[in-house]
């Protein structure tokens, strides 16, 4: 009844007048639709220290790793993942993890998470003061063999035995599910097989699940299919997404997952950390630019922009290298 | 496609029952909406690298190059390419061999090759050249008309006023671009509603289609929705355009909010070509390669091969030494 009602109202109103009403009101449906349920606030997880450093190749000294994290810590960011607690034989630059973790100011309502992927990385991390960790899945079979030199099921296994330790010593833990848009060696990765793994990270007692673009093939397209699949298994607001910008489609694919509903954002300043997989090309999306389109769509997030700058004009200049970030490019005033 | 034929689809009644019970989309399986946003099927690209990607570009390009440049872009199925500008060579010496691009390049059918004339002798010349489409460029901003091309709005739109007429009567298309729609190097804020009015200006004047351009980058998809939705009440989706440049990276999530808007026709550079002139070694022009892999990626036809404009785009940064803007070309390695 309704409807007819409408139809009716429809043709008085198709008069010019009427033209510009209803182009009026469509436009508003669209602005609605374009605009709508993005969230007020959204939780910054800075991963420049540890994921962005682990993937750039000069070795950086310990007095700079934590000189970065303090300088991290008082721009506002909410969490700033500190460092890796995985063998130095695989990963040379996180060898100094306990003295990083030791040598850190860190500032109270600030979450310093480490990565421990097996229990005794756990314990170490522990030991040296880690109040927060993270474990690493995948979500391709040939990912996780190539990485971590064993299948996925094998992995979160493994990570059963950490997650039980962690419950004991009240530990929280954050899930991370890499290959979530696609992987190196598989090429196109499951929505399915992504909420799976993410399932059962969750379901295991991880608190938020990290889902990654590890190699930045994806679009906004298979952002939101992989999405809608995941948040059928874990609630959105336990869903966070750390995009690389390989491509340059972090941006558009962070926008979308806002849209979705998420509110948990990872990145790295300046955007640290190339892509192993695609020679010179970049890696991590840069918080500097993720801060800047959050902060101009009206999202909070505590972080102050200048200072986020000032770190990664610091990290820059110690690595020797340029930002990644465009606005840190555009604010440059060399 | 869905269960419901487009004609009914585009039916208002048919619309305003979607309104009144939401579920019968799913019910009538109808094409997948992406969480409620709906994208256009197809998207015009606009390729403006070897106008405003080359103007930018501060290595004067011999002419055979930049005809090259265009041909190759011919071929990689791209339907409207910005040729040149038939602007004062005094002004902007990158364009002084307008005439000989016009005319020495191969025009594919099917593709479009407009240029820029700022006033009537620009016009003249252009139509002398052979051009069969030309473009004027308005601003929202004062201060940023009277820098720019020396005169107020007004004064600016009196000058198109007469180049629109003229095209009228030869029956050439006019293309009308607004600048510093999302903020202005001078002024800074733009209120959306001087974007809308300068736009209908131009659209009322004859301009078939208006190009909303963000001129220094700085705009987000906060300030990109807010100005379309102004925009949007004054002149119809369908003829609207945007030019975003990625200055602080936000042109593909600007490009993305105009697409939930009902935008769709994008400009794009390739190889990102053409830096800012407002933030000294910062980028400009959006490349037309990372656009077009995320319209793909989304499923939108653009009826552009990506691997040849590539191609195209890795020929223009050898022949400049430089290196490409595009994320897309640099991450499948076919770069200096």
């Amino acid at each position: 009844m309704a409807a007819v009602m409408r139809l009716v109202n429809r043709r008085i109103l198709s008069s010019a007048m009427g033209q510009k009403y209803v182009a009026y009101s469509s436009a508003a449906k669209a602005g609605v639709r374009a605009g709508q349920a993005l969230p007020e606030k959204v939780k910054i997880v800075e991963v420049g220290p540890r994921d962005g450093l682990q993937n750039e190749k000069t070795i950086v000294p310990t007095e700079t790793k934590i000189h970065l994290i303090d300088m991290l810590s008082a721009t506002g960011l909410p969490v700033i993942e500190a460092t890796s607690f995985v063998s130095p034989k695989w990963v040379p630059q996180m060898a100094d993890q306990v003295e990083v973790m030791k040598g850190i100011g860190r500032k109270p309502g600030v979450s310093y998470p480490v990565l421990t992927p097996n229990l005794k990385g756990f314990q170490a991390a522990l030991k040296a003061g880690a109040s927060e960790v993270a474990i690493f899945g995948a979500a391709s079979e040939l990912f996780s063999k190539k990485n971590i030199n064993c299948s996925v099921e094998e992995s979160l296994q493994r990570f059963e035995v950490i997650m039980k330790a962690a419950k004991e010593a009240g530990v929280p833990v954050r899930g991370y599910v890499s290959c979530v848009l696609g992987c190196p060696y598989e090429g196109k990765v499951a929505p399915e097989k992504v909420a799976h793994v993410a399932k059962r990270l969750y379901s295991m007692g991880c608190y938020e699940i990290s889902l990654g673009d590890t190699i930045g093939v994806g679009t906004p397209g298979s952002m939101i299919e992989m999405l809608e699949a995941v948040s059928k298994e874990v609630p959105v607001n336990a869903l966070a997404v750390h995009c690389h910008d390989t491509y340059g489609q972090a941006l558009a694919n962070i926008l979308v997952a806002l849209q979705m509903g998420i509110s948990v954002v990872d990145s790295s300043v300046a955007g640290l950390g190339g892509c192993p997989y695609a020679q010179g090309a970049s890696g991590n999306v840069a918080t500097e630019d993720v801060v800047y389109m959050l902060h101009g769509l009206g999202i909070q997030t505590g972080v102050d922009l200048s200072k986020l700058m000032d770190a990664g004009a610091y990290i820059c200049r110690t690595l020797n290298r340029k930002t990644s970030s465009k606005v840190a490019q555009a604010n440059c005033k060399l | 496609m869905g269960n419901v034929p487009t004609t009914v689809k585009h039916c208002l009644s048919y619309e305003q029952l979607i309104q009144d019970y939401p579920w019968l989309k799913r019910w009538l399986q109808e094409e997948k909406t992406i969480t409620g946003h709906e994208y256009p099927e197809f998207v015009k690209i606009v390729e403006v690298g070897p106008r405003d990607g080359l103007q930018n570009e501060k290595e004067i390009v011999p002419t055979g190059v930049k005809i090259q440049l265009i041909d190759m872009l011919s071929g990689t199925g791209l339907p409207v390419i910005e040729a040149t500008s038939f602007v004062s060579s005094k002004w902007v010496p990158q364009m002084a061999d307008h005439s000989d691009v016009l005319r020495g390049i191969q025009r594919a059918p099917h593709v479009r090759y407009p240029v820029l004339t700022p006033n009537m002798q620009g016009f003249k010349d252009a139509v002398a050249a052979g051009a069969t489409e030309v473009a004027v460029f308005g601003s929202a901003s004062e201060t940023f008309s009277k820098k720019n091309i020396n005169c107020s709005i007004d004064e600016s739109m009196l000058r198109f006023e007469e180049v629109i007429n003229t095209a009228k009567e030869q029956q050439i298309p006019v293309r009308g671009y607004v600048s510093c729609a999302l903020g202005c190097p001078h002024e800074g804020h733009i209120e959306p509603s001087k974007v809308s009015e300068v736009a209908k200006r131009l659209y009322a004047m004859g301009c078939y289609e208006i190009s909303l351009g963000d001129t220094i980058g700085v705009g987000t998809p906060g300030s990109m929705l807010k100005m379309l939705q102004s925009v949007i009440e004054e002149v119809p989706a369908h003829a609207l355009a945007v030019h975003c440049h990625d200055t602080y990276g936000q042109a593909l999530p600007n490009i993305l909010t105009a697409l939930q808007m009902g935008v769709c026709v994008v400009d794009s550079a390739v190889a990102g070509l053409g830096g800012c002139p407002y933030a000294q070694g910062s980028s400009g022009n959006v490349s037309t390669e990372d656009v077009l892999y995320m319209l793909h990626g989304i499923g939108i036809e653009t009826g552009v091969n990506l691997a040849k404009v590539i191609e195209a785009g890795d020929f223009i940064c050898n022949a400049l030494r430089r290196k490409t803007n595009s994320k897309v070309a640099q991450a499948t390695g076919r770069t200096l």
